[in-house]
């Protein structure tokens, strides 16, 4: 791996760190979707110098495309008043005993697999140092292998993408103003009989 | 030199950054942004494996699967997260409380 590679394998995670850390500590929603905007970038190019071109690809299409857009749209409908304004005094143990049950965990599995470093294999069909390799994960080999050996699960995703837009559909849907009129009408027309 | 170990670490710290958000955060749109970050740690994850293993792409593959349930899962949350704005005019997970008892 040459010197430039792992100039930019440390940037880029110290960027996707960074704002990730940025997501989770912020104080507005809107700035936390930005900083998980900036993360998505930079596991993007991470995938891309691992040779994944097409998911790095698919990584900006649906989550910087879709995913990060859907919860800017939810924000600015939802509007800036959403954080409770007054501090969250109670129950501050909770909070500090999981940051650091959870910064235990993730410090031990980093300290346990850091040291894993297995020699990197050469691509097949990869000329040494030529980053166009279309072999380990461009289109056609990922196609190949998403349509020979996983068809039925690639289905399945569609038939689970299908009932997530029809759910989402269903629980976020508000009550039309004719069907609001007619249970107001039908409210109006009980109350008066229960009264005599 | 930058070997396995390096990615692995990259992804158990992004998972961890994202399981406390989950924990400590009480904005619902904070914990949803912090579960795709858990996601995405996983992602990387298996590219990384995928690409010491090249003799395959089942790595990539599953890493597909999971960004298609990421975002059949971001729709569906944000789609709660209005609804539940709608009832309490709040996105405080402490106030979705309409399942307790």
């Amino acid at each position: 791996m040459s010197g430039i590679a792992i100039f930019f394998f440390w940037a880029l995670s110290i960027v996707a760190l960074l704002a990730a850390f940025g997501a989770i500590a912020s104080q507005t929603p809107i700035r936390s979707a930005l900083s998980l905007l900036t993360t998505i970038l930079a596991l993007a190019a991470i995938y891309i110098s691992l040779y994944a071109h097409l998911l790095g690809a698919v990584q900006l299409i649906v989550y910087a495309g879709a995913v990060v857009v859907l919860f800017v749209f939810v924000i600015m409908l939802i509007g800036p008043t959403t954080e409770p304004s007054k501090p969250l005094a109670t129950g501050l143990i909770a909070p500090v005993l999981s940051i650091c049950v959870m910064a235990g965990v993730s410090l031990s599995i980093a300290a346990a697999v850091g040291s894993v470093s297995p020699e990197l294999p050469t691509l097949e069909g990869c000329a040494n140092g030529v980053p166009e390799c279309g072999q380990f994960g461009g289109v056609r080999a990922i196609a190949g292998v998403l349509y020979k050996s996983a068809a039925v699960p690639f289905e399945l995703v569609s038939i689970l993408l299908l009932v997530a837009i029809l759910g989402a559909i269903a629980v976020a849907r508000g009550r039309t103003i004719g069907e609001a009129q007619k249970k107001k009408a039908a409210a109006a027309e009980l109350a008066p009989s229960s009264a005599e | 030199m930058i070997g396995l170990g390096h990615y692995l670490v990259l992804s158990a710290l992004l998972f961890g950054i994202g399981s406390i958000g989950f924990l400590t955060r009480r904005n619902m749109l904070i914990q949803l942004i912090s579960i795709e970050v858990m996601l995405n740690a996983v992602n990387l994850t298996f590219v990384a494996f995928n690409r010491w293993n090249p003799q395959n792409q089942t790595g990539q593959l599953f890493a597909f699967f999971v960004i298609a349930v990421a975002a059949a899962e971001a729709a569906v949350g944000l789609a709660i997260v209005i609804s539940l704005y709608r009832l309490k005019k709040s996105v405080h997970s402490d106030e979705a409380n309409a399942l307790k008892h």
